[in-house]
């Protein structure tokens, strides 16, 4: 085997002569552009309260560790919280805010909100984009009464807009798709 | 004669005065086959004497002087050539002559088999008048014709061809006697090649042609320039096609010029433009295409030695259907149960992303050389560098770039060597050393697909084959390769480990990055393959073919160093860096009957391959973007078994008609069948054609395809958060039987006494009838293509 190598590396080495950029350089590193590490959703109630934050997290992008989803507390019955989301690409350094080319692109973009399992609780856009569509960067839910299940937060590249605020409706691609397990008390 | 027999006496006569009695006995031969070549003329110019050769090819001129003479030797058959003879005593010489090639008239009957590549195995030849009526389709769709060979598509521009059940890496692709080296590993990767830049394809179904590769383990095509003719001619064709489906059309042109002395030259160039295709009730949004090719060579060709020099220049722009570009699991559940493409616009010449841009350069030069004793010795240098640019839906600034960019560079230098050891024995051998070079540009910021690598290659074979009689060859070879891979490649921290590389290939890192660590895997592979086979001719018309190949394959840098999502597939695909080369034992019986008016040839095989690479399912990862399948690759042991059947008969002399059957079916080791068999088909044609009338042309082609019943089951489960239930993404039923009727017609128009114009109607799917074809991996997204009326025309001058 040791002699095959040498011998097939002797015979290519003229061929490797031909070939003008041979460095030995190692490779420079890609770190995503376009990934999307990390989503956290900030819900500070209207008046007093304490805020939630719901995160989910997944630093090796499409590697095989699943994301990390927290939520940090339960909603209040009966209170209205303003969202606020932020998008990050963690896996460069600093940590690239994506939350501003959704902005740019708000037109090519859409969150939708969709309470499921028997959680009472209402979502509704507060933002525009520059057709008058909603998109989700900020927005509000309200907590009707005392209730659990999930809260699933999708964010849809280049969907049908207007919609009908469905998802199957919106067409696109999914860019997020997260799952919060929510209690309202 | 005559004439001829006066000058005889004339210069009997004249040439006296001298001491002249010196005798030239000359032997004419074939150049190619050494026959003897009788009824040659021969004239010497200073004396104009004459003479024939008898019917041994000899010939025999006395009372020449001391001196020089000239001898200008004519054959029918042959190019005139003038020879010089130095008479000091009596001299015996052989004077060889090559056959003229009469190119402009070959004649070759569809789907007749010829023994060229390999002897024990028939082999399936598509001739140039089937590539014109073809001119403005891609390679795959034109194989499709040949029976046992079916496409793989990516929609209906991205056409990758089917041997048996196998395909890309496991079929080599030779251009020229240029192995390509087009990236032909990914299922989205079709050959890039212009068909047009061919004069002839062949199909060898299986690893034997052991002089070309020895890991086709499904098989080899053979495209084959126009063999040019040494004579003084110019000669050219045009072809002009346009199409209904896609609102596009091609134009092809060639021309060649060549010389009596053996230089030639040949250009070709081609052009096709489509937009979006149509299915029958709705357009394929983003599925046009751009494609230019061209192509040179000249050289020159004598009868003992010659020499080429070949480039080739092939650029494409595919579209991919838009509704094809999906996120995570839930996308692909709306995709597939919306019964048509999500995304439906106007029709548009634009081709949007996704979409692929690749450039194909090949350039090579060969020459040869033949030796009375040795043989005929060939040598080859060929350079290839292949760009592929995948663009995909993108946000913010890198919305304009590609994906993927990937430069793969590939040299080879090979000798040849065909001997003739015998009247009955040739003996084929060669050495090959290559070296490639993948570069994956980091600037797309996405992590590289395929690694940064340099591969080299060294092959060395030797096939023979003996007439043990008239009626029976044998043939047998062998091949051994050896590959060294050298790669650069960056694994996610997380992957790394949870494979367990971390401990196993721990000497492998040659830099942590934290969340990558880079690697330098070092992978050879020493492979041997051969073949065994006799061809036994009953008679004239009963023929049988036996070959035992033996095929051994490299895994390819896909199957190696996969680990990320593949888009167009919505899935996650892992490779794995502990394969080992793939071996292919296939055995392979033709019997042939061919009469004047009924041809048979039925070629059942058996293919045992160990070690099989295939890719499969085994779990859905969650991802912040969704659920994703993920499928990595594995390697088992499967057995592949299947027959292909051609029939024609002729019915008058006006009327014949032609039946092909084919199918295959493949197990792992665990007596599940394989994903992606080609189903059962069966198509039949009917052609009347009139000699008379301008050689019109009328033919009505069934194509039935079936329902692949056999099916791995690779159907999973996704959380619906809207209706809080989960639903089966189907990703393994196979679509149901279709039926497609097609017509061609044509027409000889003569211009004048050189030109002749062909005018050809054709329509596809003439009842514009809605299907799906398993082996298309859009067919989850869209149907296939609807009719398609398509205008031909074609002038020889």
């Amino acid at each position: 085997m040791k002699n095959f190598k040498l011998l097939t590396v002797l015979f290519a080495a003229s061929l490797v002569l031909f070939s003008c950029s041979n460095d030995d350089d190692n490779p420079a590193p890609v770190n995503e552009e376009e990934v999307i590490t990390t989503m956290t959703a900030v819900l500070t109630p209207v008046g007093s309260g304490t805020a939630v934050t719901l995160q989910t997290r997944d630093l090796d992008g499409d590697g095989p560790n699943a994301p990390v989803v927290t939520v940090s507390g339960n909603l209040v019955a009966g209170t209205t919280y303003n969202g606020v989301m932020t998008l990050l690409n963690e896996t460069e350094d600093p940590a690239e805010n994506v939350t501003l080319e959704i902005q740019d692109e708000d037109e090519e973009h859409q969150f939708f909100f969709i309470a499921g399992g028997g959680l009472d609780v209402t979502t509704a856009y507060s933002d525009q984009d520059a057709d008058g569509n909603p998109v989700g960067l900020s927005f509000t839910v309200t907590a009707n009464t005392a209730s659990t299940g999930t809260m699933t937060i999708t964010l849809r590249h280049e969907p049908t807009k207007p919609n009908d605020g469905t998802l199957a409706g919106a067409g696109g691609e999914t860019d997020i798709d997260a799952t919060f397990d929510i209690t309202v008390q | 004669m005559r004439i001829y027999l006066l000058l005889l006496l004339l210069s009997s006569i004249v040439s006296h005065s001298q001491n002249c009695d010196l005798t030239l006995t000359g032997h004419i031969e074939d150049l190619h086959d050494n026959s003897k070549l009788a009824g040659a003329t021969i004239i010497i110019k200073e004396t104009q004497q004459a003479a024939y050769s008898d019917l041994e090819g000899v010939f025999t001129f006395k009372n020449l002087c001391n001196a020089n003479y000239t001898l200008t030797i004519a054959h029918p058959e042959c190019l005139t050539l003038e020879f010089e003879v130095k008479m000091t005593k009596n001299i015996t010489k052989t004077f060889k002559l090559e056959h003229h090639y009469e190119e402009l008239n070959e004649v070759i009957v569809e789907g007749t088999a010829e023994l060229q590549t390999t002897e024990s195995l028939a082999e399936s030849k598509i001739n140039e008048a089937t590539i014109e009526d073809n001119s403005s389709k891609t390679l795959g769709d034109l194989l499709d014709r040949v029976s046992g060979v079916s496409t793989l598509n990516t929609g209906n521009t991205i056409v990758k061809p089917v041997i048996n059940g196998l395909h890309s890496s496991r079929v080599t692709v030779m251009n020229n006697g240029v192995r390509m080296e087009d990236q032909e590993w990914g299922i989205e990767h079709a050959p890039n090649i212009d068909v047009n830049s061919a004069s002839s394809i062949k199909v060898v179904k299986s690893a034997a042609a052991l002089q070309y590769s020895g890991d086709a383990i499904g098989g080899v095509v053979i495209v084959e320039p126009n063999r040019i003719p040494v004579k003084d001619t110019l000669y050219g064709k045009t072809i002009m096609n346009a199409q209904s489906n896609g609102r596009g059309g091609s134009i092809s042109s060639r021309l060649t010029k060549s010389y009596a002395k053996g230089w030639f030259a040949s250009v070709n160039g081609t052009i096709k433009r489509y937009g979006d295709f149509k299915a029958p009730d709705y357009i394929l949004s983003n599925t046009g295409a751009y494609e230019r090719g061209a192509s040179a060579r000249f050289g020159i060709n004598r009868f003992s030695s010659g020499l080429e020099a070949y480039y080739s220049y092939y650029r494409n722009t595919l579209g991919i259907l838009r509704a094809s570009h999906i996120g995570g699991a839930q996308d692909q559940l709306t995709a597939i149960n919306s019964g048509q493409p999500t995304i439906i616009r106007d029709f548009t010449y634009d081709i949007d992303r996704p979409r692929q841009e690749i450039t194909h350069h090949l350039a090579t030069l060969k020459g040869f050389r033949k030796f009375e004793k040795l043989g005929k010795l060939s040598f080859r240098y060929e350079f290839q560098q292949n760009n592929r640019l995948e663009f995909d839906i993108r946000r913010g600034d890198d919305a304009n770039k590609a994906s993927i960019d990937l430069e793969l560079t590939t040299q080879a230098i090979a000798l040849d060597l065909d001997s003739k050891l015998s009247d009955q024995i040739n003996l084929k051998t060669g050495v090959l050393a290559r070296y490639q070079k993948n570069f994956a540009d980091p600037n797309t910021g996405v992590r590289r697909l395929i690694p940064d690598y340099d591969k080299y290659d060294l092959g060395i074979y030797g096939v023979t084959d003996i007439e043990l009689n008239s009626k029976l060859t044998l043939e047998a070879g062998l091949r051994i390769d050896y590959s060294l891979i050298d790669a650069l490649k960056f694994y996610r921290t997380s992957f790394w480990e949870s494979r367990n590389y971390d401990v196993l290939f721990a000497d492998l890192v040659i830099e942590d990055l934290g969340t990558q660590v880079l690697t330098n895997p070092e992978l050879d592979f020493l492979n041997f393959s051969g073949t065994l086979g006799t061809k036994y001719s009953f008679n004239s018309k009963n023929k049988l073919f036996f070959n035992i190949s033996l095929g051994t394959r490299t895994p390819n840098p896909s199957e190696l160093f996969s680990e990320g999502l593949h888009h167009s597939a919505s899935r996650i695909e892992l490779g794995d860096l502990r394969f080992e080369a793939e071996k292919a034992y296939k055995l392979s019986l033709t019997y042939q009957f061919n009469s004047d008016r009924f041809g048979l040839s039925i070629n059942p095989y058996l293919n045992f391959i160990n070690d099989f690479i295939l890719i499969e399912p085994t779990e859905v990862q969650q991802t912040i973007r969704g659920n994703f399948q993920v499928w990595e690759y594995m390697q088992t042991d499967a057995v592949f078994t299947g027959i292909d059947i051609d029939a024609s008969y002729k019915l008058s002399e006006r009327l014949s008609y032609s039946s092909q059957f084919a199918i295959v079916k493949a197990y792992d080791e665990n007596d599940e069948p394989i994903i992606s068999m080609p189903p059962a088909n069966f198509r039949n044609e009917i052609v009347y054609q009139n000699t008379n009338l301008n050689n019109l042309m009328f033919s009505l082609e069934s194509q039935y395809v079936f329902r692949q019943n056999e099916f791995p089951d690779n159907n999973f489960d996704i959380f619906i958060p809207t209706t809080g239930v989960n639903e089966t993404v189907d990703v393994s039923t196979p679509p149901d039987a279709y039926h497609l009727i097609n017509f061609r017609s044509s027409y000889d128009i003569a211009i004048n006494s050189k030109s002749t114009l062909v005018a050809g109607l054709t329509v596809t799917n003439l009842f514009n009838t809605s299907y799906r074809d398993y082996l298309n991996s859009l067919r989850f997204y869209a149907d296939d293509l609807g009719r398609n009326i398509l205008l031909n025309l074609k002038i020889n001058y």
